[in-house]
């Protein structure tokens, strides 16, 4: 065990962190991300945003290697499964199931230590109201606007109760005056729950509001091919 | 190295062993008898007497080539109406018209095909009478080979009917990529007629997709035994249709030489496959040059319509002969040259289910058996791929589409011999066995693409939820594709309720189904009790179908995202 994960440091610790494909290195990163802050990652695609957000939460394809470590609230998560490392994700599209109502979708994000159905509809709906969402539940998720969307997304993802979350451009697909809103909140959430936050953006508004440092991957563009 | 959740191969284990199994055993057991070998009869010497016998028989030569020439031409003849179709109407609301007809004929049993369209063109049949005797002067059917035709004319129309309907869904599966719409509009933009345009642009890009079933349709063609039996010549007949009959003999001894002629069989389709490969090769050649000279060829209107005719006659051709077997299933009396019954009645069908209620069931219990366990070893192969990270690899992709790619006689019958050795020929598992090889592939074919176009970002989502991978199944990937499930399962059930040679040979008699039985109704006089058979081959796939279509429209119906225009 290494002297830092004894620490029992709270927040997400990216340790080491390069990512290879075919022998080739995409990306290299050592970071700490206290929690309640936002560590920004930009880079033009291609540049290995998508692998490194891939290897934090568990889904690196095997053709990609990779080494270093993840310590979450002080514990390694490097080799444990996606399912068990609270590492919450968003991605740049809202991927509410759309074969469940939208209160499904917050319950199906509901750990199952709680039991009774009447308290995880309470808890749904409690994360609705919280997004000035009240009585959306019965709702058809295709039927709720982008904004709307991304928001049920964010809480599902919270009412898993995350340690750390990821934000792959969740904000991409909002137009321009949603966008402020959603990202408000989403910031604001995280900085309530004292949860570190990877943002991975290519938008420089996004890394303005988001306030922490920014980290920038070199375009691969410039390598020979 | 983070891995995201363990790899098995299990599931592919089983798929290699239940395919492979049958087909190299089945193989084995057909190679042996051919030299000779064949211990249960007592012959234990390896001799080439088999095949003198075979070259003996009467008309062996014009049987080879009535098997290769009628699949040859009715695959090629098949997949030029099908391409033809494609270039000259494809992105049109005709196109979509036509699509809404061939997609359910594709569910249609070969065998019942064959028959509603000899009810049809039969001296005595539906057309006939249709223009009885006013037009034709005949009070009573003439005398005219117009099925059982010496060159296999019919034969190869049946072949035509049914294999349109497969290749045009394989092709229209190929052209509903999004990259293939934007093509055709830069070739328009550029000024190319359509036809033109997607024989240049289009085909290039769709034809690896569409050569394998290309592939499968020429080798189940020149093997075929039902509609041969049904609609092909008598004498001789069709080589695939005289195996049976030897096979079946009372005299054992002729068993070996109809293992010989299932080799001589492998030989023709293989044949036929090589100069297809040839011909697709001389097409590709010449085309390479001809493809950037420029000619647009924007006048094409004509030709569209010529295309348009063929295809509405083949669709109409296909509904007649179906409605052909309504009427006469309901018949009670129809008396030549009457274009309609005298008498309707059900009784006829409700006999046939009364008398023989097993017949039924043993298809049904044969066909839901399959569909449910070829579309769940779909789903746990492709869902444990998945799960690795890794794509069904060449190999064994490959080796699935085996078994459609062999003529099935060729490997039957030493399937048969297997199942003797073991005591199960003749059982419901033995029948089941050889249904899931030719069930399998087309549930794989059905249920591989809708499975790929899953964003797996959904699985994902859900697995940093901390869903557990059976979670993550059940409650969001299987839900997600309950129409492509349910679609693949109505197609493995429609497969397995077509199928004639296996049931036949494996069955021996004892497993009867609505198609072997209306096989061997159809050589005999009764056509109401042959219809109905073959009205019941129809009815259980439609009915499938039905189903299919109807759950995810009640499951579904506040979910506009699961409609199948999403």
């Amino acid at each position: 065990m290494n002297a830092r994960t004894l620490h029992n440091q709270k927040g997400l610790i990216l340790e080491d962190v390069s990512i290879q494909l075919e022998g080739r290195t995409l990306l290299e990163l050592d970071a700490t991300i206290e929690p309640g802050t936002v560590l920004t990652v930009m880079g033009e695609s291609g540049s290995g945003k998508s692998s490194l957000l891939d290897f934090i939460a568990g889904f690196l394809k095997p053709d990609f290697k990779a080494t270093g470590r993840i310590i979450l609230d002080g514990t390694d998560v490097t080799t444990v499964p996606a399912q068990e490392r609270h590492i919450g994700c968003m991605f740049q599209s809202p991927l509410l199931f759309p074969h469940m109502s939208v209160a499904q979708n917050l319950m199906f994000a509901i750990p199952t230590e709680i039991k009774r159905r009447t308290a995880r509809q309470s808890l749904a709906a409690e994360a609705l109201e919280a997004v000035n969402l009240e009585g959306f539940g019965s709702k058809d998720p295709a039927k709720l606007s982008g904004g709307q969307q991304t928001r049920v997304a964010l809480m599902r993802t919270l009412l898993a109760r995350p340690k750390a979350l990821l934000l792959d451009e969740p904000f991409s697909s909002l137009d321009q005056s949603r966008r402020a809103d959603v990202r408000q909140k989403v910031f604001s959430i995280a900085r309530e729950r004292a949860l570190p936050v990877l943002l991975v953006t290519h938008d420089f508004e996004d890394a303005e509001v988001a306030g922490g440092p920014v980290y920038r991957l070199e375009s691969p563009a410039t390598e020979p091919q | 190295m983070a891995k995201f959740r363990p790899s098995s191969n299990l599931p592919s284990l089983i798929v290699v062993f239940l395919l492979a199994g049958p087909v190299l055993a089945g193989l084995a057991g057909t190679v042996l008898p051919a030299f000779g070998y064949l211990p249960v009869l007592g012959a234990r010497e390896l001799t080439l007497a088999p095949f003198a016998e075979l070259f003996s028989m009467p008309g062996l030569l014009q049987s080879t080539a009535l098997s290769f020439w009628t699949g040859l031409v009715a695959s090629l003849v098949s997949l030029a109406i099908v391409l033809c179709f494609a270039a000259a109407w494809s992105g049109t609301q005709t196109f979509q018209r036509v699509s809404r007809f061939l997609s359910p004929l594709l569910s249609v049993p070969h065998a019942a095909a064959a028959i509603g369209l000899a009810f049809l063109i039969a001296p005595s049949g539906f057309l006939a009478r249709l223009l009885s005797p006013w037009a034709t002067g005949w009070a009573r059917p003439p005398d005219l080979l117009l099925i059982n035709d010496p060159y296999g004319v019919a034969m190869t129309l049946g072949l035509v009917a049914k294999e349109v309907p497969f290749l045009f869904l394989m092709t229209l599966a190929a052209l509903n990529r999004p990259e293939i719409k934007s093509h055709t509009k830069v070739a328009t933009s550029l000024g190319y007629g359509r036809m033109s345009g997607f024989f240049k642009v289009i085909l290039p890009q769709i034809y690896p997709l569409i050569r394998l079933p290309m592939l499968a349709v020429i080798a189940y063609s020149t093997s075929v035994v039902d509609v041969a039996v049904i609609l092909g010549p008598t004498t001789p007949a069709p080589l695939a249709a005289r195996l049976v009959v030897w096979m079946n003999d009372p005299d054992l001894s002729l068993r070996l030489a109809a293992s010989a002629g299932a080799l001589l069989q492998l030989g023709i389709s293989a044949g036929a496959i090589l100069v297809y490969l040839l011909f697709e090769a001389s097409v590709t050649k010449l085309s390479s040059t001809r493809l950037a000279r420029g000619h647009r060829m924007k006048s094409d209107g004509a030709g569209r319509m010529a295309v348009l005719a063929t295809m509405v006659f083949i669709v109409s051709a296909m509904c007649l002969s179906l409605l052909v077997l309504m009427i006469w299933s309901l018949a009670k009396s129809w008396w030549y040259p009457a274009p309609l019954p005298q008498n309707w009645s059900l009784s006829v069908l409700s006999m046939a289910l009364m008398q023989t209620p097993q017949i039924f069931g043993t298809t049904i219990l044969l066909g839901i058996l399959a569909a449910l366990i070829s579309t769940s070893l779909t789903l746990w192969l492709l869902e444990t791929k998945t799960n690795a990270g890794e794509q069904v690899d060449h190999r064994l992709r490959t080796l699935i589409f085996v078994p459609l790619l062999l003529p099935q006689i060729a490997f039957l019958f030493g399937l048969k011999m297997l199942f003797l050795m073991i005591g199960l020929d003749g059982s419901f598992t033995a029948v089941l066995l050889a249904h899931l090889v030719f069930v399998l592939p087309y549930a794989f074919l059905a249920l591989s693409d809708p499975w790929q176009r899953l964003d797996p970002r959904y699985a994902r989502v859900a697995a940093t939820m901390g869903a557990s991978r059976a979670r993550i199944f059940f409650k969001v990937q299987l839900p997600m594709l309950t129409r492509p499930v349910l679609v693949t399962l109505a197609v493995a059930l429609a497969v397995s309720v077509g199928q004639y040679l296996p049931t036949l040979i494996i069955g021996a008699g004892r497993v009867v189904t609505v198609t072997t039985e209306s096989v061997a109704l159809a050589s005999g006089g009764n056509r109401q009790i042959t219809a109905v058979y073959a009205f019941l081959q129809l009815l259980i796939p439609f009915a499938g179908f039905a189903v299919a279509a109807a759950i995810p429209a009640v499951l579904f119906k506040n979910r506009t995202a699961m409609r199948l225009d999403a």
